[in-house]
């Protein structure tokens, strides 16, 4: 049980090939069976109970896809990604300074409009965003239709339905993991739109930011942080920016860091 | 709309209504917000817990529970 | 943070909403299955009742359905015993090597797997089944009044109700609550929530009690007395957050959202499997790690003489005069202190203890361990303060441990250790004196 689930844990930050040819996250609402995503793509062992905000800790696994190793990260799962619980925090850090080769957001098919928000959060940060319409059983049962083709369309982003409880799709997803990551697929993530006012500050500063990133985080992200005065986002990038000066190791640095909050 | 507006903790059970404002501070604020608790969100109270407190309600597809010290700071307009 | 997260908040959602509405189609009724199932789960009328009905029903259904493996289990690896036996007798090993493996060791492990296994067994799939149908958040929605009454958190029922597994997961589990205030009140008082180490103590208690004094024992009558404690571990637990709340841990409740999910009809093959490999095995197996060495060193402090009398027979004479005064004796509290690295060791480390004391009997039914228990004075009060201290007393090793790491802050861990140990103190004394003052044994 969970003893034993963080335990394994533990052993796979140890283990965790430095040499794994791609890192994935995994986001999602609470309850959308994301948990149930991972064991079925790794097949590692992991609690998955129905009640919100379980998966506390970071879980990894890893699996095989075209003789690629990838390894998972199971984010906690969260409504948004706008930092007001550490829950929240350390899934935006993960995607924001972990610098995963692709993110792959799990929605509830049942649920659609709740989910797209966290969705779209994750696409303002990274255009590697991969949408997984999971529970698509539960929904035919409930009489809900999604046209998924259209809402890739609408969202820019490769989608994938599944029901990943019946083993259904995942092979499809992996597929679409793998051609995100090793073929360099390009997205075209549709950015929400604001109002005037905020357009226009976003205009303004975005210009100005962009030196400072120099393409490591999106500049139209943090302007948009920096408008809603989440100050925990600047001394996060002070911090990301100076350790990536130091050294070229982003990706174990944004894992560290994210690690750390836990200890 | 010339309906009363009145705080979501005051909505009967079975009834709908409009946000019109979240008057929450700070954490508590964004976490609502962070519901779909935004306004012009349609709400519907749907049940009661047994000792009254706290209320179930159907926020954008999801059902969620909030004690009244959260429903009394959301002011909504309630639809016919 | 001003008008601006609004905004971007409404936005965001705006556009979600968008491109639902051109994407979903619905063809359902407005109000699903889940909506009736929710209609009776958490109505005035069934909402309460239910959640203890269905408490007592799993817990006679542990009880009813471990009677017999348990029985035939124990057969079996008391039977080896035997065997193991013969093997050393024809082999010449010397009779303190065959005492510390054979009848410490072994018997040990023999007895921790017969009276652990099958009520795991049956207990973790039928709670698994109940936290994936998603019946736990409609607990903490029906309970949560309770816990604001307590200046507590509505998750913290979710975090007892992993306690029932094991404490130390129920600890770590309180990460799901934000507020440091409430988790720590979490994390203090999960101990009051029996884990699976400790139901075997309570069932088998509350057979020897109300089997010898009250004149019939049933699994019935056995399931209504340990649902009757987890009732008052609840209570407890509520008495003793509202307590924190008023004095070491002030402040005010914090935000409270719980989403109820969508109920979901689990699948039985993986639940079985997960229930059983995850956690029955994973409990079991830590519990006879700690069982056979455990068991090994009690055989030796029981056989090990010092003057007239063994270790433990010096150790549970002097703590005879404070055993008393709980409605216990001296080998209780002794069992109860070494049982620390795990509350499953406490009766087969009472059982020894008893056992060194010369009584040698075939401890393969609950007749025999209630004639043992009755030979060494035990009364129908002795066995509810035993279920009352077990309920009560200070977490187990890894829970502290867990507590330690979660916490860390090695003042809340003793705290963590003494709060509930000073519960458990008054509240046997109590009862004990009570008892004793209206003559009622």
């Amino acid at each position: 049980m969970k003893g034993l689930a963080v335990d394994a844990r533990g052993v796979f930050a140890k283990l965790n090939p430095a040499h794994s040819d791609g890192v994935i996250a995994l986001a999602g609402n609470p309850n959308t069976g994301k948990s149930t995503v991972f064991n079925g793509l790794t097949g590692l062992n992991q609690h998955t109970g129905n009640w919100p905000g379980k998966t506390v800790v970071l879980a990894k696994g890893n699996y095989r896809y075209k003789s690629k190793l990838i390894t998972l990260v199971d984010l906690p799962g969260t409504y948004s990604l706008l930092a007001n619980s550490a829950d929240e925090q350390v899934a935006r850090d993960f995607i924001c300074f972990g610098k995963p080769d692709a993110t792959v957001v799990v929605v509830d098919a049942t649920c659609l409009e709740r989910n797209l928000n966290l969705a779209l959060q994750v696409m303002e940060m990274t255009p590697k965003v991969i949408l997984c319409v999971n529970l698509i059983d539960e929904a035919k049962r409930k009489k809900i239709e999604i046209d998924c083709p259209k809402l890739a369309e609408l969202l820019g982003v490769p989608v994938v339905p599944t029901a990943a409880r019946e083993k259904v799709g995942l092979d499809k997803l992996k597929e679409a993991i793998h051609q995100m990551v090793f073929a360099h697929q390009q997205t075209r993530p549709r950015p929400v739109r604001y109002n005037q006012e905020i357009e226009a500050a976003v205009a303004k500063i975005q210009p100005e930011l962009e030196p400072y990133l120099r393409g490591k985080i999106d500049a139209r992200w943090v302007a948009l942080r920096l408008l809603d005065g989440d100050t925990t986002i600047i001394t996060e990038i002070k911090k990301y920016l100076r350790v990536e000066n130091v050294e070229k190791a982003p990706r174990e640095q944004g894992e560290l860091k994210v690690v750390k909050c836990y200890k | 709309m010339g309906d009363p507006e009145m705080t979501l903790a005051c909505l009967p059970i079975g009834h709908r209504a409009q946000v019109v404002k979240v008057g929450a501070e700070g954490l508590t604020r964004n976490r609502l917000l962070d519901l779909g608790l935004v306004p012009s969100t349609v709400v519907e109270a749907v049940r009661k817990s047994p000792a009254g407190d706290p209320v179930a309600y159907k926020i954008r597809g999801a059902i969620i529970a909030l004690r009244s010290e959260e429903s009394r700071l959301v002011t909504v307009r309630p639809l016919a | 943070m001003g008008p601006v997260r609004d905004l971007i908040v409404a936005a965001i959602y705006d556009q979600a909403r968008q491109i639902a509405d051109q994407v979903v189609r619905r063809r359902g009724a407005e109000h699903d299955i889940d909506w009736k199932i929710d209609g009776i789960v958490t109505s005035k009328v069934f909402g309460y009742p239910l959640m203890l009905g269905l408490l007592g029903f799993i817990f006679w259904l542990t009880i009813s359905g471990a009677n017999y493996p348990s029985q035939l289990l124990s057969n079996l690896l008391f039977g080896f015993q035997d065997r193991l036996t013969a093997v050393c007798q024809w082999l010449n090993v010397p009779a303190w090597l065959h005492g510390v493996l054979v009848l410490g060791l072994y018997r040990g492990l023999a007895w921790v797997v017969s009276v652990m296994l099958p009520p795991m067994a049956i207990f973790f799939p039928l709670f698994t089944f109940l936290e994936d149908l998603g019946y736990l958040p409609r607990v903490a929605f029906n309970l949560d009044r309770l816990f604001k009454r307590a200046g507590a958190h509505g998750k913290q029922v979710l975090t007892m109700c992993m306690g029932f597994g094991c404490n130390a997961a129920g600890v770590t589990a309180c990460r799901i609550i934000e507020s440091p205030r409430e988790r720590l009140i979490a994390v203090l008082t999960n101990n009051f929530v029996p884990c699976n180490g400790r139901f075997p103590l309570l069932i088998t208690m509350s057979m020897v009690m109300l089997g010898a004094w009250a004149g019939h024992a049933n699994s019935i009558s056995a399931a209504l007395c340990v649902a009757g404690a987890v009732v008052l571990g609840v209570l407890v637990t509520l008495f003793v957050s509202w307590f924190l709340s008023q004095t070491l841990l002030k402040g005010v409740p914090s935000t409270f959202t719980l989403e109820l999910p969508a109920y979901r009809w689990p699948k039985i093959g993986t639940l079985l499997i997960r229930s059983v490999l995850d956690r029955t095995l994973f409990v079991l197996f830590r519990a006879v790690v700690v069982a056979a060495p455990a068991g090994a060193l009690i055989w030796i402090l029981a056989n090990v003489h010092i003057g007239e009398s063994s270790i433990i027979g010096h150790l549970g004479g002097r703590l005879q005069g404070f055993g008393h005064l709980l409605g216990l004796d001296g080998y209780i509290i002794l069992a109860f202190l070494l049982g620390l690295p795990a509350n499953e060791l406490v009766i087969p480390i009472l059982i020894m203890s008893y056992l060194s004391e010369g009584v040698m009997l075939e401890l393969d039914s609950l007749e025999a361990l209630r004639s043992l228990l009755v030979a060494n004075g035990w009364t129908w009060l002795t066995a509810l303060n035993m279920i009352l201290f077990s309920l009560l007393h200070f977490p187990c090793g890894t829970t502290l441990l867990t507590i330690r790491k979660e916490t860390q802050s090695t003042k809340w861990t003793l705290l963590a250790a003494l709060l509930p140990t000073g519960v458990a103190i008054v509240v046997c004394f109590l009862v004990a004196q009570v008892v004793r003052l209206f003559g009622l044994v």
